[in-house]
């Protein structure tokens, strides 16, 4: 485990570094003179000079970039455009919409995900099995974005039951639940017909393997066959999928919460955009590649902790 | 679904057929509405806003009078031209990447390899976030960026399929006569990768459109008065109060398309390959 994991850790660094340098010739090298980015054309020369003295702007590239990650790596992200303040401040504000929504999804996509799945495997070639393949091919296909108008439609214009967006705060955690529950219906729903799939595949094929039969033999029920030795043994590509699905779930964060006008990471994202507010544009896309990475680097850690067999393989 | 193509009757599978109708139908509209649209789709026409269905608009009209079948055909070109260009940008660098990596091995694949994974660091959002950002939004950075993350997918395939092709016979032969290894990778290799690597095509064809409505819907894709799906739905969702039938049709045009190209790219993939097709 020793090797391996030393081996996965320096293609993470790697990793990271090719994405900061993305991030940063992204933002520093493309606009030209982000300093006109941010003020605009008709900005007077001595605020756009003032401005580069206080983005450092007048430095030669490497050093910035240097400076900037070595910031980052303390959490310092210098100071937003717009907003006046520190970019960490910003961030550590708003983290707690985004981590919680993300995770309320990556909840409910796991348990939707697992119901569909086994209960497709165990009707295989039933009309439960169809319907559920119905379902997520139409779940794959739609937008989340979409889902959550139609949700909205539906539950908050119709019904009137839920909030149309807009967030109340955290003192009332009651109101709050209630702001969530569409936005976490909607990422879930959609990133579940994906995972549906993989569960039902990989259940169908634990299912071929003789101790499921030998289990059965044994008396034992199906239900108890599938949930306790079916399922722990198709798990190895279900892992691989909730990694990937992660970095889909935070993404897709980004664009609900804009649907949805909850003040969290995403929404901040685009107001920085429309602010033109580079500094925290940058923070916030490093922060979520680096979520991303991540994701990936511990998937792969998972799956060979979950088949020891793998280890020599990656 | 592998229904196996039975000697005498050869039926197409069920999912190829309804995925070819449904392309048909949404590449057929978008290539119609060059020529025709029922109506010029910008043209407004305040006193009839949001008219229902009728003979003469057949979904009706939006709040500036707009006809809506007109709008979602024009919506339809934009959207097939940003998936085309999209895809065969990433598809062909991707290619390049794959099979450079296979023909030259070592420290190249190594390195192409890492380059390709970094686009898998970057989801297409974020790096279209990134674009705008710097250089303000429009639908060019919208393409890129979807082009962008179809890089490492192209990448991986082509190697994967191009390192089978190396390992035949054919191959060993054409070496031992003195070919190149780029004549090789010309003549043998990218013919006979072009199987999957279409089909794979044929599937992210289903993704770009889904990434381009949502970069559109958040206003880092079609700029107006260029017609997206997911910038009607955007304006739609503001007046849903209003008119919540326009929240509906365009979003049902992003899953025709999607679905259609998804299952046109699962169905061509069992065909073309049989020993991928599982049972599904």
């Amino acid at each position: 485990m020793g090797p391996f994991l030393l081996r996965r850790a320096a293609g993470l660094l790697a990793t990271l570094f090719a994405v900061s340098l993305v991030v940063f010739a992204a933002m520093n090298i493309l606009p030209g003179d982000p300093a006109l980015t941010i003020l605009g054309l008709d900005a007077p020369e001595e605020a756009l000079e003032a401005l580069r003295l206080q983005l450092g702007l007048n430095e030669p590239a490497p050093q910035r970039y240097l400076t900037w990650v070595w910031g980052a790596l303390q959490g310092d992200f210098g100071m937003s455009q717009s907003f006046g303040v520190p970019v960490s401040g910003l961030i550590a504000e708003r983290l707690p919409m985004t981590v919680v929504l993300a995770l309320s999804a990556m909840g409910a996509t796991l348990i939707l995900a697992l119901l569909m799945g086994v209960f497709a495997a165990a009707n295989h070639r039933g009309p439960g099995d169809w319907g559920v393949m119905f379902l997520s091919q139409i779940g794959v296909a739609t937008p989340a974005f979409w889902l959550s108008i139609l949700l909205v439609l539906l539950f908050a214009v119709t019904l009137r039951w839920l909030p149309p967006g807009g967030f109340p705060g955290w003192e009332d955690p009651l109101a709050a639940a209630r702001a969530l529950v569409l936005p976490t219906a909607a990422l879930a729903l959609v990133q579940s017909a994906v995972l549906a799939r993989v569960v039902r595949s990989s259940m169908l094929e634990a299912m071929r393997l003789d101790y499921a039969r030998t289990a059965r033999a044994a008396g034992l029920s199906r239900r108890r066959v599938l949930w306790r030795h079916v399922l722990p043994n198709a798990l190895v590509p279900i892992v691989t999928i909730v990694g990937m699905q992660f970095a889909g779930v935070v993404t897709g964060a980004i664009v609900i919460e804009n649907v949805f006008y909850l003040p969290g990471l995403g929404r901040l994202i685009f107001q920085s955009i429309a602010n033109r507010d580079l500094p925290t544009v940058q923070a916030l896309v490093m922060l979520f590649a680096v979520i991303v990475v991540m994701a990936n680097f511990l998937v792969d850690v998972a799956y060979a902790l979950i088949d020891p067999r793998l280890r020599g393989r990656m | 679904m592998s229904l196996a193509l039975a000697p005498g009757r050869r039926r197409l599978p069920v999912n190829f057929r309804i995925g070819a109708a449904l392309v048909a139908l949404v590449v057929g509209a978008a290539l119609l509405s060059v020529v025709w649209t029922p109506h010029p789709p910008a043209a407004m026409n305040i006193p009839g806003k949001f008219a229902p269905a009728s003979f003469e608009h057949w979904l009706g009209t939006d709040q500036l009078g707009r006809d809506l079948v007109s709008q979602l055909m024009a919506a339809a070109a934009n959207s097939m031209a940003v998936a085309l260009v999209a895809v065969l940008i990433g598809g062909s660098l991707g290619v390049l990447l794959g099979v450079s990596a296979a023909a030259l091995g070592g420290w190249w694949e190594d390195v192409a390899m890492r380059l390709a994974d970094l686009g898998f660091a970057f989801p297409a959002l974020l790096f279209a976030i990134l674009l705008a950002a710097a250089l303000g939004p429009s639908l060019t950075n919208a393409v890129l960026a979807i082009a962008f993350i179809n890089i490492p997918v192209f990448a991986r395939v082509s190697r994967a399929a191009a390192h089978q092709v190396w390992t035949q016979d054919y191959v060993m032969a054409a070496r031992a006569a003195g070919l190149g290894r780029f004549a090789i990778t010309r003549d043998h290799v990218l013919p006979n990768i072009a199987a999957p690597v279409i089909v794979q095509a044929t599937i992210e064809f289903a993704v770009a459109i889904l990434a381009e409505a949502a970069l559109s819907y958040l206003g880092l894709g079609a700029q107006p008065p260029a017609q997206s799906w997911g910038r009607m739905l955007a304006e739609a969702q503001t007046l849903i109060y209003l008119a919540p039938q326009l929240a509906i049709w365009p979003g049902l045009c992003i899953m025709a398309a999607v679905i259609g190209f998804g299952l046109l790219g699962d169905a061509l993939r069992d065909m073309t390959d049989p020993r991928l097709s599982r049972e599904r």
